[in-house]
């Protein structure tokens, strides 16, 4: 008898928890703003999306990132079609996804204006590859809206993303990737 | 039994961790996207005829295409490298759907442009439709001597147009078909049993070999009865290469003819027969 009440609690207490993180502290955008640049000394390539899905979780910490391959605009059409076709093979691939951890959430006041840091570690899927990325996210809150920036770089060899000998010398082993996003509260 | 009820709860209410959790983007209301067919093929031509591709918003495609002798000419004639017709030229876009082009070509020192108009894109999602097409519309100045100088000729004599409508789908990644029925009209025939106007339609087909190379199989079918007795279909095969900023397209073919009245209407050799040609296009494209 003893062990059923024990039993019950905690699956009162688990059902609780999984409702937890619909009880508002969720920031979110549909138009972040993504950044790659490739430099090399024979050229340089940069390209931007500016409809990223993102969202936060102020309680938990969480946050997650959706950008469509196909969003990245180029000011060459031509190199845009390419990036899509060859490189990415965003009709097979069509996302890039992040889902990670603000570490030290509680640091970040986003109810009170001001300037916020925090490590922000999780997974980096692109083209199916998932691999582990942490950087520094800063948190700007000013009248209601959670600015955050970050900067990482990666691999594209890392993430399946094959360069052809040919190209091989304009296009970087090292692509940083700057994120702008303002978010605002969502409930 | 209570006990392995509560804790199947148990099992079934705890938190489940996915490898990409992104529960947070969920979003049931987001309106449903359009998503648009790309890259049907590698270029703006299949092989010799024009596809649906039209180059983008100043962008300038430059072309030169060689058609060379017959293979079978042998070794002493290079397979066919010593002689060769060409055609230089280039396709801009005004806007990503709407291009121009002009070229010259060696074959009658002709003279051609065009206007290309996409007007239809392949998409799935919120718009569903089925097939990319386009409009195009070529001129061609024949400014070659007059073979009868004889007769009465006039400058519009020298005048050819061609009308296509360009209908393509890409079925999967890597494969892609294109109709284009066709229309040449030639203001002056050779004889007065001969038609001004000859009706054809091509077919493209195009399968990716690799992400950067394809290979293209073209023909144009004209009407019985439309053209002297020994005057034959174009076929080709070819072989695409595309690198960052050029498509190399390698091919054979029976035809020498560098632009659409050429190709489509004037060719007399036949594959049957073993008169077949190596021909290159190469197109680079510049950005303004």
């Amino acid at each position: 008898m003893k062990k059923t009440t024990i039993l019950t609690f905690a699956i009162l207490g688990l059902m609780l928890g999984a409702f937890k993180n619909h009880s508002g502290g969720i920031y979110k955008t549909n138009t972040g703003n993504i950044n790659f640049f490739s430099h090399t000394s024979i050229e340089d390539i940069t390209a931007d999306n500016h409809k990223v899905k993102t969202a936060f979780d102020a309680t938990s910490g969480k946050i997650q990132f959706s950008a469509l391959i196909k969003d990245f605009e180029f000011p060459k059409a031509l190199m845009q079609e390419h990036f899509n076709e060859n490189y990415m093979e965003s009709t097979t691939f069509p996302k890039s996804t992040f889902s990670g951890t603000i570490e030290n959430m509680a640091a970040v006041k986003t109810t009170v204006d001001g300037i916020y840091t925090s490590k922000v570690s999780g997974k980096l899927t692109i083209k199916d590859v998932t691999k582990d990325v942490a950087t520094i996210g800063t948190f700007t809150v000013k009248s209601g809206v959670v600015n955050t920036k970050a900067t990482f770089t990666i691999n594209p060899e890392d993430y399946n993303i094959k360069i052809p000998k040919t190209v091989s010398g304009k296009i970087s082993r090292e692509i940083k990737i700057t994120v702008d996003a303002d978010y605002r509260h969502a409930h | 039994m209570v006990k392995r009820i509560l804790i199947f709860f148990i099992v079934a209410y705890s938190p489940i961790v996915y490898a990409q959790n992104l529960d947070l983007l969920d979003d049931p209301e987001a309106a449903p996207v359009t998503e648009y067919a790309f890259a049907t093929f590698k270029t703006n031509r299949v092989v010799n005829g024009h596809s649906v591709e039209t180059v983008a918003k100043r962008e300038f495609d430059f072309k030169i295409s060689h058609r060379f002798g017959f293979v079978s000419g042998g070794f002493y004639d290079l397979f066919g490298l010593d002689q060769a017709t060409m055609r230089i030229g280039g396709d801009y876009g005004i806007t990503d759907n709407l291009n121009v082009g002009i070229g010259r070509s060696t074959v009658d020192k002709t003279y051609d442009g065009f206007v290309k108009y996409k007007f239809l894109k392949q998409s799935t999602g919120a718009k569903n439709i089925p097939v990319t097409a386009a409009w195009i519309s070529h001129m061609g100045i024949a400014t070659s001597k007059f073979t009868q100088p004889n007769r009465e000729n006039q400058f519009s004599h020298r005048v050819h147009y061609t009308h296509q409508l360009l209908v393509a789908r890409k079925f999967t990644e890597g494969l892609s078909v294109q109709l284009s029925p066709t229309l040449v009209h030639k203001n002056l025939v050779d004889s007065a049993n001969l038609k001004n106007d000859i009706l054809a339609v091509g077919i493209g087909v195009r399968q990716k070999l690799t992400n950067r190379t394809t290979l293209n199989l073209e023909y144009y079918y004209t009407l019985p009865s439309q053209l002297e007795e020994n005057k034959t279909d174009v076929l080709s095969v070819g072989f695409d290469i595309e690198t960052g900023g050029h498509v190399f397209q390698l091919f054979f073919t029976n035809s020498s003819g560098p632009f659409e009245k050429s190709f489509i209407t004037d060719t007399k050799a036949k594959w049957l027969d073993g008169d077949i040609r190596f021909g290159f296009n190469i197109a680079r494209v510049f950005n303004f």
